[in-house]
């Protein structure tokens, strides 16, 4: 308790920036007592969040999310593939997460960020067990052809919630996502029909008639909160997260139905009531964010 | 209704749990456990001095590296790796040893379902032979959820994939199997548990997952039990054998 109010006194003689510095702790801890957080949030509110479809004109499918200065950039490119002896009316999706040395101080060149697997594996787990995507619609002949869609999530900026930008950036990726026009050549491969020479291509019947997008059922959508003594700061920047190492994040469908929640460990514990308010925080999150994703369908329809 | 399981087991049901220390001679510590047929080997090294980059030197740095059956290192051995560590750094007293590095080499023999709980107790077992301070054990339990939303504990692999949901947690060891049992006697529940890692997969309702955690909870006090027991009873043919 003496070296609490030691750094008390301290702060009312020291600088702010000097004080936020060399007491980081004890300078977020303040600001949660007033309910409040050094940016100027309450501690339940996510960062203002924009979403832009279309952000990559070569990808056949993509977007732009932005969590407060996180920035996540998506893209999905398609491509034929021999469907597996197991399942041979399904596609496929392969999911990458990068980090490139542009998106933190922390991260060096040469040397891959330690996170970008992890999240990259619970980007994938969450996408394909949370069934947004049926698998079959990827599929072009049964046996023979099916769809293979390479999503790869670039973080251009880290600043905490990487998960949630990183996932809202790829749901938005596959709700922009156009099917191609393809047909059946003679020789039995899968060629793409170009605007251009559809007129020749007349005479051999396509497989798909038109572009066609993909039909989603419930898209997941994810809120990363931390749990600091009793308080609870959802969408966490940077700062907040080396400071307070405590996180969970919760993920949910439109439904309501937990696709995942995920709480890897940590100083800090997890009592009942703190994972309920959690999920109260998140079911919030994924109004918020299905309405911004829906704005973000229909300005890309006007344009 | 009760639901068939493999070898006659109640869903309740947990499969036999073997943990033994000091199996390996060079290591610091290390220890083995397995549950049923799934077998993970652990061992630590450390603490060496200094700590790696990006870490904090005020503190003891603990780093996992999990090395799977077959086959290179991929993305599910490093989340292995992150939740491993992250779990231990919430049980082990992390300020006693500060700027030293503690690493923890996790084999898996055979996995067979439940592997990360499995791999918990193998490291705690490590950990307590490696004579590392630690503020508890941690206890750890997956369970499954069928379509008709009931729970399946301590599954199986081919029930892992059969079922349409699973849950994994992580506990403190609950308080009275800590203390001696002549002081406590063994109604101290008033305390709930508190989760120190929950991972989850697939689809479920909110309140299908809270139902986990009650029969994790109820679960963990004989788990726990369990663990101290085998510690325990290796210690003292440890002390027999010296003396």
């Amino acid at each position: 308790m003496a070296a609490a109010s030691g750094t008390n006194d301290l702060s009312s003689e020291m600088e702010l920036d000097a004080f936020r510095r060399l007491f980081p702790l004890s300078f977020h801890e303040r600001h949660l007592l007033e309910s409040i957080r050094p940016d100027g949030r309450p501690l339940g509110r996510a960062r203002d969040t924009s979403l832009s479809l279309g952000a990559v004109a070569s990808a056949n499918g993509s977007a732009l999310a932005k969590i407060g200065c996180t920035t996540m950039l998506a893209a999905i490119k398609l491509e034929v593939m021999t469907p597996t002896v197991e399942a041979p009316d399904e596609g496929c999706i392969a999911i990458d997460f990068h980090m490139p040395p542009i998106c933190s101080p922390l991260i060096r060149p040469g040397r891959p960020a330690e996170v970008a697997p992890v999240i990259s594996k619970q980007l994938s787990d969450t996408i394909l067990s949370s069934g947004t995507i049926d698998l079959k619609e990827l599929c072009l002949v049964s046996g023979k052809a099916a769809w293979m869609a390479y999503l790869d999530i670039y973080c251009l900026d880290a600043d905490g919630a990487l998960f949630d930008a990183a996932l809202l950036s790829a749901v938005a990726a596959f709700s922009h996502l156009q099917i191609p026009v393809v047909s059946l050549n003679d020789d039995g491969r899968i060629v793409l029909v170009s605007e251009e020479n559809g007129g020749s291509m007349k005479e051999k019947e396509p497989v798909n008639k038109e572009k066609i997008k993909l039909k989603m059922n419930s898209q997941p959508f994810s809120l990363t909160c931390i749990l600091h003594k009793n308080y609870i700061l959802a969408d966490p920047i940077s700062e907040e997260e080396s400071i307070m190492e405590t996180y969970l994040t919760v993920v949910l469908d439109t439904n309501y139905q937990l696709v995942s929640l995920n709480k890897p460990g940590g100083p800090g514990l997890a009592s009942t009531s703190s994972i309920q308010d959690c999920i109260a925080l998140a079911q919030k999150r994924v109004k918020e964010l299905q309405q911004i994703l829906s704005e973000a369908i229909s300005d890309m329809e006007v344009d | 209704m009760d639901i068939e399981r493999a070898g006659g087991r109640g869903a309740n049901q947990l499969r036999p749990i073997d943990c033994s220390r000091d199996v390996l001679s060079r290591a610091h510590g290390s220890a083995s456990c397995s549950h049923g047929e799934t077998r993970v080997l652990a061992a630590v090294f450390g603490p060496k001095a200094g700590t790696k980059k990006n870490e904090n030197p005020e503190k003891a740095c603990i780093e996992v590296i999990w090395k799977a059956k077959t086959g290179l290192i991929g993305k599910i051995e490093k989340e292995f790796e992150m939740i491993l560590k992250r779990t231990l750094q919430n049980i082990c007293l992390l300020t006693v040893h500060p700027n030293t590095t503690t690493s923890i080499v996790v084999q898996v023999v055979h996995d067979d379902g439940s592997l990360l709980p499995c791999a918990i107790h193998a490291t705690c077992a490590a950990l307590v032979d490696a004579g590392i301070p630690l503020k508890s054990l941690a206890v750890s339990l997956c369970c499954c959820l069928n379509e008709s939303g009931q729970i399946l504990l301590d599954p199986s692999k081919l029930e892992e994939q059969k079922m349409k949901a699973f849950v994994c947690l992580v506990f403190p060891s609950s308080v009275h199997s800590i203390t001696p049992e002549e002081s406590t006697p063994a109604t101290t529940k008033s305390t709930e548990q508190e989760i120190i890692t929950s991972l989850t997969h697939g689809i479920m309702a909110v309140d299908d997952y809270f139902h986990c955690v009650d029969q994790g909870r109820a679960a963990i006090t004989l788990l726990s039990n369990i663990l101290k027991k085998k510690m325990r009873s290796q210690s003292a043919d440890n002390s027999s054998k010296a003396a």
